[in-house]
């Protein structure tokens, strides 16, 4: 008995030195450049998400970096698995690293934990990617670079309601995602004001997104002539291939989560024909900034850019140009680099991969064009 | 008969060995993190340790004490957790002191949880073995599915609460006056919480959960418990009432673990039904095999130990995953294999040795 | 008609599920173990032939034996490395190990693969349309179905009539016993894990031609559910998982179409419940004495 709590002392006091070695050795230094931190996830199943707007990052960073300006960047990117609890922990030891300014975090969840904290701390906070209200909810230094769930919602339901007033609905959203169910209120409040008619409504959860004959057949049946689809591309995928083989041929309609469909591997892409979708970005545009982006790209990590990445790549260009207007040095505390930048973010426009002339209410609200594109021989197309 | 002293008794002795040290252990973390000497990863480490420590131990009694697997016990945190959040978000007006509301939430979280841990329980123990271990799955999913479902609210005329089995509702229908605001929204889960969970209550609910369980264990209930798990005719034939003292144990497991739950509810700003899913059982269940079945104070250190590795491997980053999962197999088979076990022995008398020259 | 057709879809998911549950009952059955890898081993069978037919270019039937190749001897690897030091330890260590082995295959498959999901190519295609056109069954759901009444019996029939069956037989009643009676315990044990990893593979390639997508968490919900399944037919039965994975996608089907879509999983689980409390060893599990 004696020994076990020996052991356990011993345990328990090895621990506190790990504890402490640890903390020791993340004291702050002071630095030339400015150092900007990313969480996303980077394993896990939402892991094509955060390591695609971290890659898009460093591409930015990289960038600049080599411009030799007088602003230089520092770039650390730390794993969240798509969780709250272990999204915090990266914060903190991003905080410990010396961060100034956050790009992150990616996903909804771990995004609204962490910028109650950065907000708590004062520290800068450009989400990439994180699409709900609630992420901006109550906090003045955390600000968007995608479009909010409501504002794409709203967006989707007036689209169909100009260019299809008489089609009968169709919702399929996974009940278990805040981002799927956040699009989904805002767009069936928007549809009953504008007199759209929905005739089925069906859901899934991560537990069930196996098999979706049952609520294709029950949409067909519905007499569904029209399918929204507020959800991610992976899902949508087996969705189109399953309707494909039960000759159900509906217009399908998606969001910027459908976005990266196209370069799946091994997807078929004549099963996302006439596809209907809201993106800020496309990988297939012709501008110049574009292709170089999608060029350096591919040849850094061997597959075409998705939307994250180009959401990931604008949020590096935003913090630099918010730099520069706000006149800010290296040395400053990141408190003082968060007002001053806070200070100067409703002022400034941006162009990005994702939006020409983005601007910013101060509530972190981006205000940019959502672009609605049809799937024809496998690119986007303007309708 | 003579009264042994009040420490004579071995359990008793290691008992408060083990108090002291969770207290030292405490004072020390807590003058660390005040001297910043500890960094904000660190520290942020602290309040979710106690959480995990605190399922563990839950789990604990009911596995190795009870000796019943258990593979849905994330959903008891999860009951805790949205109950500890609803009370803490409701009163957040009329008890503004947030020490104060912590105590509520965790005790009329802990509550909630001991009652679905006791509805659970009624058909759960009347199975045995692998089938009760896929019934608490089952429960556990169940759970997490029926939180996924609800929307709750409050105004000044109460708590507003929808059950959204149709997936059509959302948070409008509640029907909240103005001022109102939505505590749960389903899926997207409770989203902007006021965090008030503190390293100090974690730390008195860690001691409080090892004083319940440690004191249960040798309490006549606990031995009863313990003589069911051994041999449950033996034990139905001297007199034990089993289904009595089996619910006993399970209930209190679920309500330890829905104390959990609330501290760790409310110690971030955003938390998704989710999270609680079978992952999060398994982890806590790895955390207790690994401390040893039964024994609390080797839960201590695994779920502590098991907690920090994948944050101290962040410097493995794409790898840490992997090497998480390596270490868990080999320390898995280094502890149970009967021919690295007499290696081991062959080790340690050698080093005792040592430290008696 | 409508109601035919998720009948279908049921009993296509539900033979899916079927095929995971054998491997998952025989496992159990002669190592009394859970293996929770076994819905690792369908993902890698998954990637396999993926890479078989999309990175070399070579034909479906190729892809399906390289797949099953391939996981059959992952089998025999993971149980000799793993799970063979830990023979005579606590089933619940045996357990934990098998979660480890289940993390360190999705985490290595993430390394080697990469998160990305990518779109499966269904090794058979086509669509049956019946009724003039009101009925249209995928041509793959006939052939999962059929593959698995197809394995069951032949698995059936290989547990009673081989030599090696009677030896797993006899493993599964007492190990000792066998080995007093001149069986090979620790040969019969990796034969078991090598078959049941094998169906995973064929699982693997059937799961994900219905349902075509793969990503390195593939195979864990499918492995729950078929875990799911094997206790509701009875754990250890080749009949009980093969009817119990049947019945769990029906249930699934049918509470989507008729009950609710958010709530599938539930019922599913509750059904379950209701079974075992009926049937406290599954549909067509056998009841053990106990012993005083």
């Amino acid at each position: 008995m004696k020994r076990t709590s020996k052991i356990f002392a011993v345990l328990m006091s090895a621990l506190m030195v790990v504890f402490a070695f640890a903390g020791a050795a993340s004291a702050e230094e002071a630095s030339g450049t400015f150092k900007i931190g990313g969480i996303g996830p980077l394993t896990g199943g939402a892991a094509i998400y955060g390591t695609a707007a971290m890659n898009g990052a460093q591409i930015a960073v990289d960038e600049i970096n080599a411009l030799g300006g007088a602003v230089q960047f520092e770039f650390k990117a730390e794993d969240d698995v798509h969780d709250a609890e272990t999204s915090v922990n990266a914060y903190y030891n991003l905080m410990d690293w010396g961060m100034q300014f956050l790009v992150g975090t990616v996903t909804t969840t771990p995004c609204i934990a962490v910028s109650a904290e950065t907000n708590k701390d004062r520290v800068f906070t450009l989400t990439p990617s994180a699409s709900s209200p609630a992420v901006l909810e109550d906090k003045n230094n955390t600000f968007q670079v995608c479009f909010t769930d409501p504002n794409q919602g709203i967006a989707s339901a007036d689209y169909i309601a100009e260019n299809m007033a008489d089609a009968k609905i169709a919702v399929i959203y996974k009940n278990d995602d805040a981002y799927s169910q956040g699009i989904r209120e805002t767009f069936i409040a928007e549809a009953a004001a504008k007199g759209l008619e929905v005739v089925y409504e069906g859901t899934f959860t991560e537990d069930t997104a196996t098999d979706f004959s049952v609520q294709l057949t029950a949409a067909q049946a519905a007499g569904a002539t029209f399918v929204f689809l507020p959800m991610y591309y992976q899902p949508a995928s087996i969705i189109f291939a399953q309707a494909a083989a039960m000759n159900y041929a509906p217009t399908w309609f998606g969001v910027d989560g459908m976005d990266g469909i196209l370069t799946m591997e091994g997807f078929d892409t004549k099963l996302a024909e006439g596809v209907m979708l809201l993106t800020p970005f496309s990988a297939d545009a012709t501008d110049e900034r574009t292709v170089n982006f999608v060029k350096t790209y591919t040849e850094k990590h061997g597959d075409i850019p998705n939307q994250f990445a180009a959401d990931g790549y604008d949020a590096v260009y935003i913090i630099y140009a918010a730099i520069q207007a706000a006149g800010v040095t290296a040395d400053m505390s990141f408190e003082e680099l968060c007002e001053a930048v806070i200070a100067v973010m409703p002022t400034i426009a941006v162009d990005g991969l994702t939006g020409a002339g983005m601007t910013w209410a101060a509530t972190g609200e981006v205000s940019k064009a959502p672009m609605a594109v049809v799937i024809k021989d496998g690119a986007y197309v303007t309708p | 008969m003579k009264k042994k002293s009040f420490f004579a008794d071995r359990t008793t002795r290691r008992d408060f060995m083990t108090y002291a040290i969770v207290i030292i252990c405490f004072i020390a973390l807590s003058l660390l993190a005040s001297n910043k000497v500890l960094g904000r990863a660190q520290i942020g480490l602290l309040v979710p340790v106690c959480c995990w420590i605190v399922a563990a131990l839950g789990l604990n009694l009911c596995v190795g004490v009870l000796g019943e697997l258990s593979l849905g016990h994330a959903g008891f945190m999860s009951v805790g957790c949205f109950t500890g959040i609803t009370v803490s978000e409701a009163v957040s007006n009329a008890i503004p002191d947030p020490t104060l509301r912590l105590i509520m939430a965790v005790i009329i979280g802990a509550v909630f949880a001991g009652i679905v841990g006791f509805l659970v329980g009624i058909p759960v123990l009347r199975l045995k073995g692998d089938y009760l271990a896929i019934v608490t799955l089952a429960f556990g999913e169940i759970i997490k599915d029926i939180v996924n479902c609800l929307i709750i609210g409050v105004d000044e005329k109460g708590l507003h609460i929808i059950f959204n089995a149709s997936g059509t509702k959302s948070a409008s229908d509640l029907g909240l006056a103005e001022g109102g605001k939505t505590i749960i929204q389903g899926a997207q889960g409770a989203v902007g919480t006021t965090t008030i969970s503190t390293f100090l209550g974690g730390f008195v609910l860690v001691m409080i959960a090892l004083i319940i369980v440690l004191n249960f264990v040798k309490s006549r209930s606990g031995r009863a418990v313990m003589a069911i798990r051994d041999n449950r005719i033996a034990a139905e034939a001297s007199g034990v009432n089993v289904t009595r003292y089996k619910m006993i144990a399970f209930t209190l497991s679920a309500a330890i673990a829905g104390a959990a739950g609330v501290l760790y509810g409310l110690n971030f700003s955003s938390i998704v039904a989710t999270k609680f899913n079978f992952n999060t059982s398994i982890l806590i269940l790895v955390y207790v095999v690994l401390g040893g079945l039964g024994k609390m104070q080797g839960t201590l250190i695994a779920a502590t130990v098991l907690y920090v590795l994948p944050e101290l491997l962040r410097a493995f980053s794409d790898y840490r995953m992997l090497v998480y999962a390596i270490v868990l197999i080999i320390v898995m088979i280094t502890t149970n294999n009967q021919q690295m076990k007499n290696l081991f022995l062959k080790i340690i008398p050698k080093r005792k040795n040592k430290e008696v020259q | 008609m409508v109601f035919l057709s998720y009948l279908i879809s049921g009993l296509s998911l539900g033979s899916v599920y079927a095929i995971i549950a054998l491997g998952y009952t025989m496992v159990y059955g002669i190592a009394k173990m859970l293996n929770f890898a076994h819905g690792d081993v369908i993902m890698v069978g998954g990637y396999v032939s993926f890479l078989t037919m999309n990175s070399l270019g070579l034909p479906s039937w190729l892809a399906v034996i390289l797949a099953v190749v391939v996981c059959t001897v992952l089998g025999i690897v993971i149980e000799g490395l793993a799970y063979k030091p830990l023979r005579s330890a606590s089933s619940l260590a045996v357990l934990i190990t098998a979660i480890g082995v289940s993390y360190f295959l999705q985490n290595a498959a993430q390394l080697l693969f990469g998160a990305n999901p990518v779109v499966y190519i269904p090794v058979i295609s086509g669509t049956i349309s019946l009724f003039d056109g009101q009925l249209n069954i995928s041509v793959v759901s006939v052939v999962t179905i059929a593959v698995c009444i197809v394995i069951m019996i032949c698995l059936s029939a290989f547990i009673s009539k081989s030599k090696m069956g009677k030896a797993m037989r006899a493993c599964s009643e007492d190990k000792s016993a066998a080995r007093l009676m001149g069986i090979n315990v620790n040969k019969t044990i990796s034969v078991t894990f090598a078959i049941g990893s094998a169906l995973a593979a064929i699982a693997g390639v059937l799961l994900c031609s219905s349902y075509p997508t793969l990503m390195p968490t593939t195979g864990s919900m499918p492995g729950i559910k078929a875990f799911t399944a094997a206790v509701f037919g009875g754990i250890g039965s080749v009949p009980g998982a093969f009817i119990g994975g049947l019945l769990l996608g029906i249930i699934e089907s049918m509470a989507k179409a008729y009950v609710s879509t958010n709530l599938a999983n539930s019922i599913v689980f509750a059904v379950l419940i209701i079974v075992l409390l009926v049937r406290p060893v599954g549909i067509l599990g056998k009841k053990v004495r106990e012993k005083v």
